[in-house]
C-alpha cells in the first residue's frame, strides 16, 4: 500500500493526482488494562450473579407471559398513569415477552463485557484479488472453452441462440397481459347521467335543494351507485362518482364551467382531486374554498372550481344538475372531462 | 470428557466427514471483527429484518388478503354491521380477537420502522466514513438496492390492511403511476387490475409483500454479509490498525455473545415498543371507501420525504398534442427519487474516477478529512430533511398557526437555498477540524499551565500530542488537486485536453484544493525542528533553562521550546 499502488489517472495530459503513502506513525496495539473481574475475583463473583439474575428475570417473564396470555381476555382495559386506557392483554404479554426476550441479550452482552476475554486480537488481510497466474489461467480456461464449444466459429448456432434467448423472454411479457384490461373509457365515464339523482353520503337519501344550505358542504353519490356496486363487486363506480353540493349567492358565482350548470346557487363538483385522487373534503366556506388534506391543493368553487394554490394543475371537474318532475336534485349529464388526477391520454 | 463435550464432538465429526465442516470452522471461529457503536447499525437492521420475518409469518397465519366486501361481525363493537373488505375485517381479527394478535401487529410495524431507519443511518455511517471505497462498492451498491426495497416492502405492508389511511395511500400511489408518460394509464391498469381500487390489488400485493420483496431482501442481504465475511469488516485508524490488519474480538466467544446479544436487545426493545405504544391503530381510521378521508393523514415515516415533495411541488402540466404531462406529479414521485437513488448508487464511482485512486482502503476515513464528500452528504441530508418536513406542512400549519401557504413557499424556497449553505458551512466545519488537527500536532496540546519567565514573559506550556492520539491524527489519505497539464511540447503544440479531463479536474480542484492536512514529511520536519530548538536551548537558551530549572524537569525544557517554535508555525 506505497505510492506504487497510487493513483493512475486515465487517458490525458493530466498529472495522477498523488496520495500519499499511509500513516508512517504505527505503535502497536495500546497495552491492554484488565477489568475489575479479571483482578478480583469477588468482582467476577459478583458479575457472573448479575448475568444469572438478568437470565432468571427473563425465564420468569416467560412464565409471566404465559399467564398473561391464559389469564387476562382480550377485552379488558388497563388504565395506567401517563397511557391511558390500553389493552390488559397487549400491555401485559407485550412487557413480558419484550423483557424477556430484551433480557437474554441484556444478559449476554453483560456476560461478553465482563467475563469473556477483552484482549483485542488481530487478523492480517489477505489480498482480496487472485495472483496473475491464476487470472491468466482462468482466462485461458475460459478461451478454451468457447472454442471447445466452437461458440465463436460457428455463427449460425451462436446467432440463432441468441435470437432464441432474446425471444423468449416475450412469452413472459405477453402472459402479463391479462393483469388487467386495456383503459378504453374507463377514466372517462362515470355513472352520471342524465336524470341520476344525488344522494347523500352515506344516508343515501335523495337531495332537495333546501337540504343544501349556505355555508354547508353535502357528499353526494349517485342513486344508481347500489345497484351497480352490487353486481360489480367493487368499489371502482364508487372511485369516480362522488360529488360535493355547496350553495352560493347567485352574485357570489364568479364563474362555472357551463351555462346554467348550477341550480339556483347550488354548485355541484366531483369530490376527487385531480392531482392524485384523494377526496377532498375540507371547504371553508366564507372564501369558497376547497382544500384537499392529502397535498393541500385549494379551488375555488366560486369561480369554475380553479386551482388556487398546491401542486394540482386541474380544476375540479364541475358537473351540471338540476332538480327532477319530484324536485330532487338530478345531473343534467355526465361530467363532460375525466374525473381525478390526470393521465397521458387525457389531452 | 464430559457428555456435553461427547455429544459436541460427535455430531462435529458427523457433519465433517460428510461435509468438512471443521476446515471452515477453525478458519472462521477466531474470526476478528472490530468494535466501533456504528458498526452496529447494519446489525439492527439485520436484526429488525428478522424480527419482521418472525412476526409477519405469525401475522400471515390470520391475515385475508381478498377485497371481498363482507359484513363485520367482530368483537369491535364500533366498526359492528359495517361493511368492508375481508383484509380489513381480518386486520380487526388479529388486532381484537387473536391473543396477542395485537401485540405481533405492533412489534412488526415498529420493526419495519426501524428496520428503513437503521438501513437509512447505517447508509450515512458507510458514506461519511468513506467504507465505500475500493473493494465495497458492491456491497455499496447492494445495500442501496436493499435500501430501496425496504421502502417499497414497507409501503407494501401499510397498505395491505386495506384501513382507510392505507388505501389512500394507495389511491396515490395510482395516480403516481397513471403520471407515468406514455405507459402510465396501461401500467396502472394492469397492475391494478383495471380501474381504481378494482378487487385485485390487495392479493397480489400481498404475494409481492410475503415473497418476492422479503426474498429479494434475504438474497441480498445474504451475499451483503457474505462479502463483509469475506473482505472482513472495515475499521477506524488507531494504534496498531492498519490497512493489512483488523482489530478486534474474536467471533468465538466475544462476537457471537455480544452479537447474538444484540439481536435479543432490539427484538425485545421492538415487543417492548409494541406493548406500550399504539401504532397504525387501523380500527380508528374505518375500512377503505374512496369516498372518505381523514385530515392530517401521514404516512411511515420514510415515504414523507417523497409526500413532501409532492406537495411542495408547483402545478406544472402540460397539455401538447392531445397528451397531458403531469409534471407535477410526475418529476416529485419518480424523477427526483429516481435521480437521488441513482446518485447514491453511482457516489463510490464518482469519487474514485475524481481522486484516480484504484488502492484498497480498510481504515476508515474521519468525515472532516474528506471535507467535501462530508459536505456533499450532509447537504443530500438536509434536500431529505427539508422535504420530508414538507410531508408534513399541514400539521406544521396547524400546530403553528401558519397559513399554510406561507408554509409550503418557505420549503420551496429552503428546499433550493438551505442544501448550499449547509455545503459550505459543512465544508468549514471540516477544514477547520483539519487546521484544529493540524495545530495539535505541530504545536501539542495546551496544558493550562503558564510559566512567566524571568525576562516577564508569560508561556503556556504545550504537551506533545500522544503517539495513539497521532496515529489517529495523522491517518488517512491526502490527495493532490488534479493540475491538467496544457505546457506546448517542444513543436509548440499544446496538448489535447478533453472535455472528461476537464470536468475531472474541476472536480478534482473542488474536492482537494482546499485541505489542511499535515503531510508525514511536514510532521517529520516539525519534530526535527522542534528537536533541534529544544537542543539549542539545552545548551543555553535563556528561557528554556529557566524553566528547566523552575520545573526541575528536563524534558520541560523540550516543552517549552516545541511551544515557542509553534508560535510561528509557518517555519516548522
Amino acid at each position: 500500500m506505497s505510492d506504487e499502488h497510487a493513483a493512475q489517472a486515465g487517458p490525458g495530459q493530466e498529472v495522477a493526482p498523488v496520495a500519499h503513502a499511509e500513516n508512517p506513525l504505527a505503535p502497536g496495539l495500546p497495552p491492554h488494562r484488565p477489568r475489575r473481574a479479571d483482578v478480583d475475583p469477588r468482582a467476577a463473583k459478583r458479575a457472573e450473579r448479575q448475568v444469572a439474575l438478568l437470565f432468571t428475570l427473563s425465564a420468569l417473564c416467560t412464565i409471566g407471559f404465559i399467564v398473561g396470555y391464559v389469564e387476562i381476555p382480550n377485552s379488558e382495559v388497563l388504565n395506567l398513569p401517563l397511557m391511558g386506557a390500553v389493552s390488559a392483554s397487549n400491555f401485559t404479554l407485550g412487557v413480558t415477552l419484550g423483557l424477556a426476550i430484551f433480557l437474554i441479550g441484556a444478559g449476554a452482552i453483560h456476560w461478553a463485557k465482563k467475563l469473556m476475554p477483552d484482549v483485542e486480537g488481530v487478523d492480517e488481510r489477505h489480498e482480496l484479488r487472485s495472483s496473475d497466474e491464476t487470472r491468466e489461467a482462468v482466462y485461458a480456461q475460459v478461451a478454451e472453452g468457447i472454442a471447445d464449444s466452437g461458440f465463436g466459429q460457428r455463427k449460425l448456432i451462436r446467432r440463432t441462440l441468441l435470437g432464441a434467448m432474446a425471444l423468449l423472454p416475450l412469452s413472459a411479457l405477453v402472459l402479463l397481459r391479462d393483469l388487467g384490461p386495456l383503459p378504453g373509457t374507463e377514466l372517462r365515464t362515470t355513472l352520471w347521467a342524465k336524470g341520476v339523482r344525488i344522494v347523500q353520503d352515506p344516508s343515501l337519501q335523495p337531495i332537495r335543494p333546501e337540504d343544501v344550505v349556505f355555508g354547508g358542504l353535502v357528499s353526494g353519490l349517485p342513486a344508481t351507485l347500489m345497484a351497480v356496486e352490487d353486481s360489480a363487486g367493487t368499489l371502482n363506480a364508487r372511485a369516480k362518482s362522488p360529488v360535493i353540493l355547496i350553495r352560493l349567492r347567485p352574485e357570489e358565482i364568479v364563474a362555472e364551467q357551463g351555462k346554467n350548470w348550477d341550480y339556483e346557487g347550488i354548485l355541484c363538483y366531483s369530490k376527487i382531486c385531480t392531482h392524485v385522487g384523494c377526496p377532498t373534503a375540507l371547504y371553508e366556506h366564507q372564501t369558497h374554498h376547497l382544500l384537499c388534506p392529502c397535498h393541500q391543493s385549494t379551488f375555488d368553487l366560486a369561480d369554475a372550481g380553479k386551482v388556487v394554490f398546491g401542486p394540482a394543475a386541474r380544476a375540479m371537474p364541475q358537473l351540471a344538475i338540476t332538480v327532477d318532475a319530484d324536485g330532487y336534485l338530478v345531473a343534467q349529464h355526465d361530467f363532460t372531462q375525466p374525473i381525478g388526477p390526470s393521465f397521458w391520454e387525457r389531452g | 470428557m464430559s457428555t456435553i463435550e461427547r455429544a459436541g464432538q460427535g455430531t462435529g465429526n458427523y457433519l465433517d466427514d460428510r461435509i468438512g465442516v471443521n476446515r471452515w470452522l477453525k478458519k472462521n471461529l477466531g474470526k476478528i471483527f472490530p468494535d466501533h457503536w456504528s458498526f452496529m447499525l447494519g446489525e439492527i437492521a439485520l436484526y429488525s429484518f428478522i424480527v419482521l420475518l418472525l412476526t409477519g409469518t405469525y401475522l400471515s397465519l390470520f391475515f385475508k388478503p381478498s377485497m371481498t366486501e363482507i359484513v363485520y361481525n367482530g368483537s369491535y363493537v364500533n366498526l359492528q354491521g359495517i361493511r368492508m373488505s375481508e383484509a380489513y375485517a381480518s386486520t380487526l381479527g388479529i388486532s381484537f380477537d387473536v391473543r396477542g394478535g395485537l401485540l405481533m401487529r405492533q412489534v412488526h410495524h415498529w420493526a419495519a420502522l426501524l428496520f428503513v431507519a437503521a438501513m437509512t443511518v447505517h447508509l450515512c455511517r458507510v458514506f461519511f466514513t468513506g467504507a465505500f471505497r475500493k473493494p465495497r462498492e458492491l456491497n455499496w451498491l447492494m445495500g442501496v438496492g436493499l435500501l430501496t426495497l425496504g421502502i417499497f416492502e414497507g409501503f407494501a405492508g401499510y397498505s395491505l390492511p386495506d384501513d382507510l389511511l392505507s388505501g389512500t395511500g394507495l389511491r396515490i400511489a395510482e395516480g403516481i403511476v397513471q403520471a407515468i408518460p406514455i405507459v402510465g394509464t396501461y401500467l396502472a391498469f394492469f397492475i391494478f387490475g383495471g380501474p381504481f381500487p378494482g378487487s385485485d390489488f390487495i392479493p397480489r400485493l400481498y404475494i409481492v409483500h410475503v415473497l418476492l420483496i422479503p426474498g429479494a431482501i434475504l438474497g441480498l442481504i445474504t451475499a451483503h454479509l457474505m462479502l463483509v465475511w469475506f473482505q472482513k469488516h472495515t475499521q477506524f485508524p488507531g494504534p496498531g490498525r492498519t490497512e493489512k490488519n483488523v482489530v478486534g474480538y474474536p467471533l468465538m466467544p466475544v462476537y457471537m455473545a455480544k452479537a447474538g446479544g444484540f439481536f435479543f436487545v432490539v427484538f425485545g426493545v421492538c415487543v417492548l415498543l409494541g406493548a406500550a405504544v399504539t401504532i397504525n391503530p387501523v380500527w380508528l381510521f374505518g375500512p377503505y371507501t374512496p369516498t372518505q378521508i381523514t385530515a392530517g393523514s401521514q404516512p411511515d415515516w420514510y415515504i414523507g420525504w417523497l409526500d413532501g415533495a409532492l406537495r411542495l411541488m408547483p402545478n406544472w402540466e402540460i397539455n401538447a398534442f392531445g397528451h397531458t404531462l403531469s409534471l407535477n406529479v410526475f418529476i416529485p414521485s419518480v424523477v427526483i427519487p429516481g435521480i437521488c437513488f441513482t446518485l447514491l448508487g453511482l457516489y463510490p464511482f464518482l469519487e474514485q474516477w475524481i481522486t484516480g485512486d484504484r488502492r484498497e482502503h480498510h481504515l476508515l476515513d474521519r468525515p472532516r478529512n474528506a471535507a467535501v464528500r462530508t459536505a456533499a452528504g450532509a447537504m443530500a441530508i438536509t434536500f431529505y430533511l427539508v422535504l420530508w418536513i414538507g410531508g408534513g406542512n399541514d400539521v406544521i400549519a396547524t400546530h403553528f398557526a401558519l397559513s399554510i401557504n406561507t408554509v409550503i413557499w418557505t420549503l420551496r424556497v429552503l428546499l433550493l437555498v438551505l442544501p448550499p449553505i449547509v455545503f459550505v458551512i459543512t465544508k468549514r466545519f471540516c477544514l477547520s477540524l483539519q487546521r484544529r488537527d493540524r495545530d495539535k500536532l505541530l504545536h501539542g496540546i495546551e496544558t493550562g499551565t503558564i510559566l512567566r519567565m524571568p525576562s516577564g514573559e508569560f508561556l503556556e506550556l504545550h504537551a506533545p500530542v500522544s503517539e495513539s492520539e497521532k496515529v489517529l491524527l495523522m491517518a488517512g489519505d491526502r490527495y493532490e488537486p488534479l493540475e491538467l497539464d496544457t505546457t506546448p511540447d517542444d513543436n509548440g503544440v499544446s496538448p489535447r485536453v478533453s472535455s472528461v479531463d476537464r470536468i475531472r479536474a474541476k472536480l478534482s480542484q473542488a474536492y482537494f484544493a482546499d485541505q489542511f492536512r499535515l503531510s508525514p514529511e511536514e510532521l517529520a520536519a516539525a519534530e526535527e525542528h522542534h528537536a533541534h530548538a529544544a537542543l539549542d536551548a539545552g545548551q543555553g537558551g535563556e528561557t528554556a533553562g529557566a524553566v528547566a530549572a523552575v520545573t526541575g524537569d528536563g524534558e520541560a525544557a523540550a516543552l517549552t521550546a516545541a511551544a515557542q517554535a509553534g508560535s510561528s508555525p509557518d517555519q516548522a
